[in-house]
C-alpha cells in the first residue's frame, strides 16, 4: 500500500504541515517588523500629518517608472499653518469622520472598499473640483450637502450624511494627507488638477 | 429513538443540539445576506432606490457583514456538530457553550438594529464603539468585537478540552491549532489609528489571515469528516490529505498576504513576494479537489447523505474555481494595478465565498438534519429529492450568473476607468455609464434573483427532506 513510502505517510505531512506553517510564520514576522517600520506616518513612504501644510503633487518618476506623490512648496490647508501635533489632531479627526459615516461601503480608499463610487486615493487631486483656488471650499460644500448635487448621467447621488462643517474641514485634511501616500504607482496613469502658480 | 424521519432533538448528543441552534441562526442571515445583497444591486439600476432611507453604504454593510456572521455561525455550528463524535466524549463546558450562543445571538440583533436605525455617527470615537467601526467586513462596533473575542474563546474552550479530555484525532489537533489562530488574527483588527496605511496594514491581517488561511483550513478539517461521514472513507487517508492541504494552504498563504501590500503604502519587495505565494495559493485547492473526487469515485458514489456529498463535490470544484482560478486570474501586480477596487474584486468574492464557504455549511445543514429525523435515508431515489437538486442547481446558476456578469462590468472598468481614464473621478463615472458595464449590473441583478429563489428552494428542503422517508441511513463502509 502508498502508505508505506515516506513521501505519501501520515508522519511526513504531518512534520512538512508544522514546519511549513512555523517558516512562513517567521518569515512573516520579520517582514511585518520593517513594513511597520516604513508605513508609521513621518517615513519615506508615509509623510507625517503636517504635510498637509504644503503642496502635494503627483508625478511621473523615470527611475521607478510610475507616478509618485511629491512634496512642494508651502501651502497651507484653509490657508493656515498648523503644528504637527494640530495636524495629526485634524487628520485623525478626519479618519473618524470617514469611519463613522462609513465612507468605505460606497468609495473606495486605496482602493479597498466597495465599488459604488469613486475611488478617494487621489481625491484631493482630482480634475473634478475646477482650480486649486477653489477646490478647497467647494469640497468642504460638497461634503456637507452632496445630495442636490447631480455630478453624473446616472443619477447616483451621495447621501446627505448630517457632516459638519469641522468635519467637513478635518475630512478634507485627511484626504490631503492621504494623497501624499506612496502607493507604488496605484492609480496608474491619473491626471492630477493642475497646481502651477 | 423515535420514529424515522421525525424531527426529534434526542437523536443528537449535547454538542449537535447546540450545532443546531447555529445552523438555525445561521440560515436565517443567509436570508438577510441574500435580501440586503438584492437590495444594494437594485441601486445600482435604480439610484433613487430607497436613497435617503437605507442608503447603499447601509444595505452594502448589512450584506458583506450578515455574510461573514451567518458563516461563522455555520462554522462553529459545524465544529460542535462533529465534536462528541470526533473525540468520543461529551462536550465540556457545554452550558458555557449555549450562554455563549444567545450572546453572541443578541449582539449580532443589536448591531444590525443599530446599523438599519442610527447607521451613521458623528466623527468620535464614541461612533466607532457604539455605532459603526466603518472598515469593511468588520464594521461591527467595538462592543460587539470584545464579545465575539469572547464567545469565540468559549467555543475555543469547548473544542481544546473536549478533543483534550477524549482523543485527539489528527482532525482534532488540525482544528484546535486553526482555532488559535484564528482567534488570535481577529486582535489585530481591534485598535484605532489615523494612519490609513497603518489601519489597512492590519486589517488585511483579519480579512486575508481568516479568508484566505485559517477558513481554508477551517474547510479542510470539515472536508475531511465530511468524506469520513457520507462516503465512510478510511480516516488515515483523509487525515493525510488533510496534512497536505495544511502545508500547501500555509504555505501559500502566509505569505500569499502580500498581494494585498502592493498598494497601500507598503514596500515595494510586497510585489515580489505577494505576487509569488498568492500565485501558489491555488494549489492547495487542487488538491482538495482531487481528494474529494477520487474519493467519491474509489467509493462508486455510494454515500449515506446524497446531498451532502453533493455539496461536498461542489465545494470542491467552487473552491479551487472562486478562491483559486479567480483569485489568480488578478493576483499579479502587473494586472492587478489595474483591478484594484473595481468589479473584478466583486466577482471574484461571490464567488469564493460561495464556492469555499457556502458550500461547506450547507453541506453541514443536510448532515444535522439526517441525523435530526433519526438517521434517516438520503440516498438514491430519496422521497423528493427534486428539492434538494433544484435548490443546488439553482444556487449554482445564480450565482456563476453574477460572476460572470461582473466580471464583464469589471473587465469594462479596468480598460476604461483605469487604463484610459487614470482613475478620475470623471473616467470612474464614464466606466460606470458605458453599456456594457450596465448591461453587467442587469444581468448581476438577474443572477441575484435566482440565486435568491435557490435560497427559497433550498430552506423548503431543509424544513422537509427526509420527513416522508421510513428507510434508515444507508451504511456505507467505515474502516479504519
Amino acid at each position: 500500500m502508498s502508505q508505506d513510502i515516506w513521501w505519501a505517510s501520515e508522519s511526513f505531512w504531518r512534520k512538512n504541515a508544522i514546519w511549513v506553517t512555523a517558516g512562513s510564520f517567521v518569515v512573516l514576522i520579520f517582514l511585518t517588523f520593517d513594513t511597520v517600520n516604513q508605513i508609521t506616518a513621518g517615513g519615506k513612504r508615509v509623510p507625517a500629518y503636517s504635510v498637509i501644510n504644503h503642496r502635494i503633487s503627483y508625478e511621473f518618476d523615470e527611475k521607478r517608472n510610475f507616478q509618485v506623490p511629491v512634496i512642494g512648496v508651502e501651502e497651507p490647508l484653509f490657508g493656515k499653518k498648523l503644528t504637527e501635533q494640530e495636524a495629526a489632531a485634524l487628520v485623525s479627526h478626519g479618519k473618524l469622520t470617514t469611519q463613522a459615516k462609513n465612507c468605505m461601503n460606497c468609495h473606495t480608499l486605496l482602493g479597498n472598499g466597495a465599488y459604488y463610487a469613486p475611488d478617494l486615493t487621489k481625491s484631493w487631486l482630482d480634475p473634478s473640483w475646477g482650480s486649486k483656488e477653489v477646490r478647497e471650499q467647494q469640497m468642504v460644500e460638497f461634503l456637507m450637502n452632496p445630495q442636490d448635487r447631480l455630478h453624473n448621467g446616472l443619477g447616483r447621488r451621495m447621501p446627505n450624511l448630517g457632516i459638519t462643517e469641522p468635519e467637513a474641514r478635518a475630512t478634507v485634511a485627511f484626504l490631503k494627507w492621504m494623497s501624499s501616500i506612496d502607493t507604488n504607482g496605484f492609480p496608474a496613469n491619473f491626471k492630477p488638477i493642475d497646481q502651477e502658480n | 429513538m423515535t420514529a424515522l424521519g421525525k424531527l426529534d432533538s434526542a437523536n443528537l448528543n449535547g454538542g449537535q443540539k447546540l450545532a443546531v441552534k447555529y445552523f438555525t441562526v445561521a440560515i436565517a442571515l443567509f436570508g438577510a445576506q441574500i435580501l440586503f445583497g438584492l437590495l444594494a444591486g437594485l441601486q445600482y439600476l435604480y439610484p433613487d432606490f430607497l436613497f435617503g432611507i437605507l442608503d447603499f453604504s447601509v444595505n452594502r454593510m448589512v450584506h458583506i457583514n450578515a455574510m461573514v456572521v451567518w458563516l461563522l455561525f455555520g462554522f462553529l455550528g459545524s465544529v460542535y456538530w462533529l465534536l462528541e463524535d470526533e473525540s468520543g466524549v461529551p462536550v465540556v463546558g457545554l452550558g458555557l457553550g449555549n450562554l455563549a450562543f444567545w450572546i453572541f445571538t443578541l449582539a449580532v440583533v443589536v448591531v444590525v438594529v443599530v446599523y438599519l436605525l442610527v447607521q451613521t455617527g458623528v466623527g468620535e470615537q464614541s461612533s466607532i464603539w457604539l455605532i459603526n467601526e466603518g472598515r469593511e467586513y468588520i464594521e461591527a462596533p467595538r462592543w460587539a468585537d470584545i464579545g465575539i473575542v469572547v464567545c469565540v474563546l468559549v467555543f475555543f474552550y469547548n473544542a481544546a478540552a473536549t478533543f483534550a479530555k477524549g482523543r485527539y484525532t489528527g482532525i482534532g489537533g488540525v482544528l484546535v491549532l486553526d482555532l488559535i489562530a484564528l482567534a488570535g488574527i481577529y486582535l489585530a483588527g481591534m485598535y484605532y489609528t489615523p494612519n490609513i496605511s497603518m489601519d489597512q496594514h492590519w486589517w488585511w491581517w483579519v480579512i486575508h489571515l481568516w479568508v484566505e488561511a485559517t477558513w481554508e483550513v477551517l474547510v479542510g478539517c470539515l472536508m475531511a469528516y465530511g468524506l469520513i461521514k457520507t462516503l465512510g472513507v478510511r480516516r488515515k487517508i483523509v487525515e493525510t490529505w488533510l496534512y497536505i492541504e495544511v502545508a500547501l494552504m500555509f504555505g501559500s498563504g502566509i505569505l500569499g498576504l502580500g498581494h494585498h501590500y502592493f498598494w497601500i503604502g507598503t514596500p515595494e519587495y510586497w510585489f515580489t513576494i505577494g505576487g509569488f505565494f498568492s500565485a501558489l495559493e491555488p494549489i492547495p485547492l487542487v488538491a482538495m479537489v482531487v481528494h474529494a473526487v477520487f474519493d467519491a469515485g474509489h467509493h462508486k458514489l455510494k454515500s449515506s447523505n446524497n446531498p451532502a456529498l453533493a455539496w461536498i463535490i461542489a465545494q470542491a470544484f467552487g473552491n479551487f474555481f472562486g478562491a483559486g482560478v479567480w483569485g489568480f486570474m488578478h493576483t499579479l501586480p502587473q494586472i492587478n494595478l489595474y483591478t484594484h477596487g473595481t468589479q473584478w474584486t466583486a466577482s471574484h468574492g461571490h464567488f469564493a465565498f460561495f464556492g469555499a464557504y457556502v458550500t461547506m455549511v450547507i453541506a453541514y445543514f443536510y448532515l444535522a438534519i439526517q441525523k435530526w429525523r433519526g438517521g434517516v435515508y438520503m440516498s438514491g431515489n430519496l422521497i423528493g429529492a427534486w428539492k434538494w437538486k433544484w435548490a443546488l442547481a439553482l444556487l449554482h446558476i445564480g450565482m456563476l450568473m453574477m460572476t460572470m456578469a461582473m466580471l464583464i462590468s469589471g473587465y469594462e472598468q479596468s480598460q476604461i476607468e483605469r487604463a484610459i481614464e487614470g482613475s478620475s473621478w470623471v473616467g470612474y463615472f464614464t466606466a460606470q455609464a458605458h453599456p456594457w458595464f450596465v448591461q453587467g449590473m442587469q444581468w448581476r441583478q438577474i443572477g441575484g434573483w435566482i440565486f435568491a429563489a435557490g435560497f427559497v428552494l433550498l430552506a423548503w428542503d431543509l424544513l422537509t427532506i427526509g420527513k416522508r422517508e421510513t428507510r434508515p441511513a444507508q451504511i456505507t463502509t467505515a474502516a479504519e
